[in-house]
């Protein structure tokens, strides 16, 4: 416990950048994945092949390797600089959107073939029927699979702690330099983490219950 | 759903905008790494010095045995992950309450617990208790942990989702439960999530990257070093590139083969389709860890 309270200032500051990455690049990525996701399901064929080809490439990179592109080859490339804070937003926002996109094209595979059919029927264009009628039926049906995006974005984003970022992740150096027993550090941080993600699976309940498609 | 239900056969009009709307796409997708080649042509990332270093022998053998380690890393951490799943999925599905509660508990803490601050914790905290590990071991043991916790959660899937006529005929015939579970029902479970399973082995290989935070000299941490070359100019963005590229194929690969097997068992008729898959997906078990 000691050890705990005695750097709670480390320990703060590591979970309060953790948040800020996780809750930026979860806006960014669920933005990117929808239109990702519309892409593949649109009716123009290159823009599917578009999208199709930007998931299947950034699904089968490691997250490690598209943070180290970020936050060691994007100083190399002479554009105006930038903090690591936001170079690791934009890897996690780049990488988790694919999976947002995956999670919601599934989502709109089980929505009923006669919604698409009626919105059809009555004149709507695709953006219509595909805003109006099918994701708003699709999101209720992926909340639970999307929460769990959600908290693999949670803990993705200790990676950045390889990459000069200073959050959760980072927090074991830190302290190390303070003579703290890394052990007891990292249960620490562990066990924060599974706080987290217990708050973030409540929420998955909560909102599975209250938008349960009838 | 098919794709196409989602809009009308194109008429004139929409022919026309479609059309308009490919041409923009191209312009777009085409504008988007035109710029980046410029900046990196412009930032010298396509200078013959910086690529120099890829001809020499030396450095193409390194690749292939940081490569080989990356595979070993991932070949030991998926056939104990396998094993350690299939232990798991057992206590969790247990009719014993004292068994099932603790291993319910062990899978949730593992999955709940970030991957690298696992192998941290193997690396850089059981030494402080006297535990010291290379971190090949500590990388394997941390994706095993993990992955197992998540398969067996995808076994688990694959058992509730059989019909329950499997295992009441299966006690009918006389079966003692133990064989009920091995060799009626995970059989089955496991054939029908065979696309899960080898999803989740992709996410292993991927995850071995994780193994250069703490040191371990995979794949990764190769391209890093290439990258603090200074004689060649520091060619952190080509060793980046050649290494997206073999990590990309390996992953594919695996991929493919996901495809294939899913593609085999929806032609099944044995297998109860992959409505298991799908359940699974909605309960969200498989894709859950990105």
């Amino acid at each position: 416990m000691d050890t705990l309270l005695d750097n709670l200032d480390v320990f703060t500051k590591g979970f309060g950048t953790t948040l800020v990455l996780f809750a930026w690049s979860a806006v960014f990525a669920l933005i990117l994945g929808t239109v990702v996701a519309a892409m593949r399901v649109a009716p123009v064929p290159i823009m599917r092949a578009v999208g199709t080809v930007y998931v299947n490439t950034v699904r089968n990179t490691p997250l490690t390797l598209v943070m180290m592109f970020f936050a060691l080859g994007y100083p190399q490339l002479g554009l105006p600089k930038l903090d690591y804070v936001p170079l690791a937003i934009i890897a996690l926002t780049l990488y988790t959107a694919t999976y947002v996109a995956e999670t919601l094209r599934s989502g709109i595979n089980t929505v009923p073939l006669g919604q698409a059919e009626a919105a059809r029927a009555i004149g709507l264009t695709f953006g219509q029927s595909l805003g109006q009628i099918i994701l708003p039926q699709a999101i209720r049906a992926v909340v639970p699979p999307m929460f769990n995006v959600l908290i693999a974005l949670l803990k993705n984003t200790t990676i950045a702690a390889g990459f000069s970022v200073m959050e959760a992740g980072a927090i074991r150096a830190f302290l190390s330099e303070r003579g703290e027993p890394a052990l007891v550090v990292l249960l620490w941080v562990a066990a924060v983490f599974v706080v987290l993600v217990m708050v973030l699976s409540l929420l998955q309940r909560y909102f599975e219950k209250k938008w349960r498609v009838a | 759903m098919a794709a196409s239900v989602l809009f009308d056969a194109p008429g004139p009009k929409a022919k026309v905008r479609n059309n308009v709307l490919a041409v923009v796409t191209i312009l777009v997708v085409a504008g988007i790494i035109a710029f980046l080649v410029i900046q990196l042509g412009k930032a010298g990332q396509f200078e013959a010095k910086k690529w120099s270093i890829f001809s020499y022998p030396l450095v193409q053998r390194s690749f292939a045995e940081a490569t080989l380690a990356t595979l070993k890393a991932f070949g030991l951490a998926a056939a104990l992950s396998l094993v350690l799943g299939f232990l798991l999925a057992l206590g969790r599905l247990s009719d014993h309450g004292w068994v099932r509660a603790p291993v319910t508990w062990i899978v949730e803490l593992f999955r709940a617990v970030p991957l690298l601050i696992l192998m941290m914790l193997f690396y850089y905290g059981l030494p402080t208790v006297g535990i010291k590990m290379t971190p090949f071991v500590a990388v394997v043991v941390g994706l095993t942990l993990y992955n197992g916790a998540v398969l067996s959660e995808v076994f688990r899937a694959g058992v509730n989702a059989l019909p329950r006529g499997q295992a009441e005929a299966a006690y009918a015939v006389g079966l003692r439960k133990g064989q009920v579970m091995t060799s009626i029902l995970l059989p089955q479970a496991i054939k029908s999530m065979l696309p899960a399973i080898i999803a989740q082995l992709v996410v292993i290989l991927k995850d071995t990257a994780l193994g250069f935070i703490i040191t371990y000299t995979e794949l990764l941490y190769y391209v890093k070093y290439l990258g603090t070359q200074v004689q060649f100019g520091s060619p952190i963005i080509p060793a980046a590139m050649v290494g997206a590229v073999i990590y990309i194929g390996m992953c594919l690969i695996l991929s493919g083969l996901a495809k294939y097997a899913e593609h085999k068992i929806n032609k099944s008729p044995k297998v109860a389709k992959s409505k298991a898959v799908m359940d699974v997906e909605d309960a969200g078990a498989a894709p859950m860890n990105l």
